[in-house]
């Protein structure tokens, strides 16, 4: 069980509001680069993101270039889990991979700030500001295995190459 | 039921039938890394506690997006990608060489492989019938250290082309009516398949551009089946032996088709800030211009560079309006100084960035001011996508881009063509 505070996105919300481009030289310093996850979404996310809380978007979140420190970023920076009504495609893959839950749901009932909890196993949301209830289809068991152990890098480490058949 | 251009590729290299849906671990037959994703990737690599790659000569490694160096941190990031191509034995392509979707299509990319690359842009290959896609650092780790790769096999979007593209219209134009009738997340985890006669009667480098920008629509590849053309293309890089006739079988199964009238279409402009706010030039003609950039991946080929040359001899670029001009590989600059291209484009008062991104991911050369408008040739234009999230970005085709360059205003290039 998860719990924390949601910072409020809209769609569209590419990699390049995640992690600009103009922070390029800082990819081998990830933590200097987390201090701008978001930046250009949301200037306030990154200095005041606490340990634990959610990426609340609507659809198609995480949109354009492959580059993995974005979801890296929003997780060094403190979120459990990134919600959206969509994933872009190379960015939900880079989530499973970093071992940063991205569930896929009706995100509109949440607001920024409310306090929610998430039940990965059992697919619940429950926004106890509101007392509204969200549920959610749960992973592919291929992804889920990745993220149970961690990661990809993990993944492999463990098992000597994939074990997701 | 037949398959797909997706699902016979994919069918091939496990060596039995898989449908949309369906998982498995593949073989790679290629990896790509670039200077921005490839650093993690190395690290990655490290870190599962590889040594040694699978197969040296699948591995490709481009320094190309910060090429040269605008900072030490990234020419740091540079000699760690040198040093992990000095000790693995795989190919380094060096700042100069270009960019790493253009030099994979010239000498790496075959019909029939699957390419993995740590770049969103790695659809690209799709033009040449390889399964090519763009993955995170880890998943290419993992791809260079095993040969192996995870994938779900897509359903497929046929875009279905008919006609010939009128003067002043380009396959770039196509591909932004294509995206902006789907979506910018209309393809999400799916392929798209071009066919038609369309695309049978245009150049690998129109094709190219369809394929590139598969990944604006979300999708996870952009396949075209392979041809007489595509035979030809690779001849011309002295890889005729690499050629394998791939299409789809006449009864494969399609989720959906997209039936699209090629002549009917006029040039198109993806306006700020999404790919699929696309409008036809003529709503947006007028629009003044600080900065044209012609190059990237998508539009920076030695066709692109040449109908540039072909609006602008003779004339000047219009004295508010930088017109950076950057081949997408050596081979193209090459062939452009050779062509004369070149010299029409200095006389003109453009510039010239060495091959490689240059402006596109907005890294350097070529980032906007505040509230300045670039009109470029690339494949992105999201907030702060060139370096300022202050400034704004239209895409179009080189003509339109060219034309815009003379008149310091966007350009309906069939005013001047
Ligand atoms: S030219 Fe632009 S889109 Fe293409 S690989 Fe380089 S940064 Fe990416």
């Amino acid at each position: 069980m998860m719990r924390g505070k949601v910072w409020k996105f809209g769609d569209d919300v590419s990699t390049d509001l995640i992690c600009p481009g103009r922070y390029y030289h800082l990819r081998s310093n990830l933590s200097e680069l987390a201090k701008h996850a978001l930046e250009d979404a949301d200037p306030e996310f990154a200095a005041n993101v606490e340990k634990g809380d959610f990426v609340v978007a609507g659809r198609n979140f995480g949109l354009g270039s492959s580059r993995e420190h974005a979801p890296v970023i929003i997780k060094l920076a403190g979120a459990g889990a990134v919600l959206a009504e969509s994933f872009a495609r190379i960015f939900y893959r880079n989530c499973i991979n970093v071992g940063l839950p991205a569930i896929e749901c009706d995100t509109s009932k949440f607001e920024a700030g409310d306090e929610i909890d998430i039940d990965l196993a059992a697919g619940i949301i429950r926004d106890l500001t509101n007392g509204a209830t969200v549920t959610f289809a749960p992973l592919e068991p291929a992804m889920q295995k990745i993220l149970d152990d961690g990661g990809l890098v993990e993944h492999i480490k463990k098992h000597q190459g994939f074990s997701i058949a | 039921m037949g398959l797909t251009l997706a699902e016979k590729i994919l069918s091939n290299n496990l060596g039995s039938e898989v449908r949309p849906g369906d998982f498995a671990v593949f073989r790679t037959d290629l990896c790509l890394l670039q200077d921005g994703t490839g650093p993690l990737a190395v690290r990655q690599f490290r870190k599962i506690g590889f040594e040694k790659v699978f197969e040296p000569s699948a591995v490709v490694v481009f320094l190309d997006h910060a090429a040269p160096c605008p900072k030490s941190e990234l020419a740091n990031d540079h000699m760690l990608l040198r040093e992990f191509a000095r000790q693995t034995g795989c190919t380094l392509s060096d700042v100069g060489d270009g960019i790493c979707h253009q030099v994979m299509s010239q000498y790496h990319t075959s019909p029939g492989d699957i390419l993995i690359g740590a770049d969103s842009h790695t659809v690209t290959g799709g033009a040449l019938a390889a399964f090519s896609t763009g993955m995170g650092s880890t998943d290419l780790a993992v791809g260079m250290g095993l040969g192996k790769t995870w994938l779900r096999v897509p359903a497929t979007i046929r875009v279905q082309c008919t006609g010939a593209l009128q003067r002043g219209v380009y396959s770039k134009d196509l591909m932004l009516s294509i995206i902006s009738q789907i979506g910018a997340d209309g393809a999400t985890y799916k392929a798209l398949e071009f066919g038609g006669d369309t695309i049978e009667s245009l150049t690998m480098a129109s094709r190219l551009v369809l394929s590139n920008m598969a990944v604006e629509a979300g999708a996870k590849v952009g396949l075209i089946a392979s041809d007489s053309l595509t035979e030809k293309y690779l001849e011309e890089h002295a890889r005729t032996d690499q050629y394998k006739r791939i299409a789809p079988d006449d009864d494969a199964s399609y989720e959906s088709v997209l039936d699209i009238d090629s002549a009917a279409l006029e040039p198109q402009v993806a306006c700020p800030h999404t790919v699929d706010n696309v409008k036809p030039v003529g709503e947006v003609s007028g629009t003044r211009v600080h900065q044209v950039f012609i190059g990237s991946c998508t539009n920076g080929r030695l066709e692109d560079i040449a109908i540039a040359a072909s609006i602008m001899r003779e004339k000047t670029r219009h004295p508010d309006t930088r017109v950076i001009v950057t081949p997408a590989s050596r081979r193209v600059y090459m062939e452009a100084v050779e062509s004369g291209y070149v010299d029409t484009l200095l006389r003109a008062g453009a510039l010239f960035m060495p091959p490689g991104c240059a402006a596109c991911p907005g890294v350097h050369g070529g980032i906007l001011g505040d509230g300045e408008v670039c009109l470029a040739t690339t494949n992105r234009n999201f907030l702060g996508r060139m370096g300022n999230p202050k400034s704004h970005v239209y895409l179009s085709s080189p003509a339109t881009a060219a034309a815009s360059a003379v008149t310091g205003v966007i350009t309906d290039p069939r005013e001047v063509v």
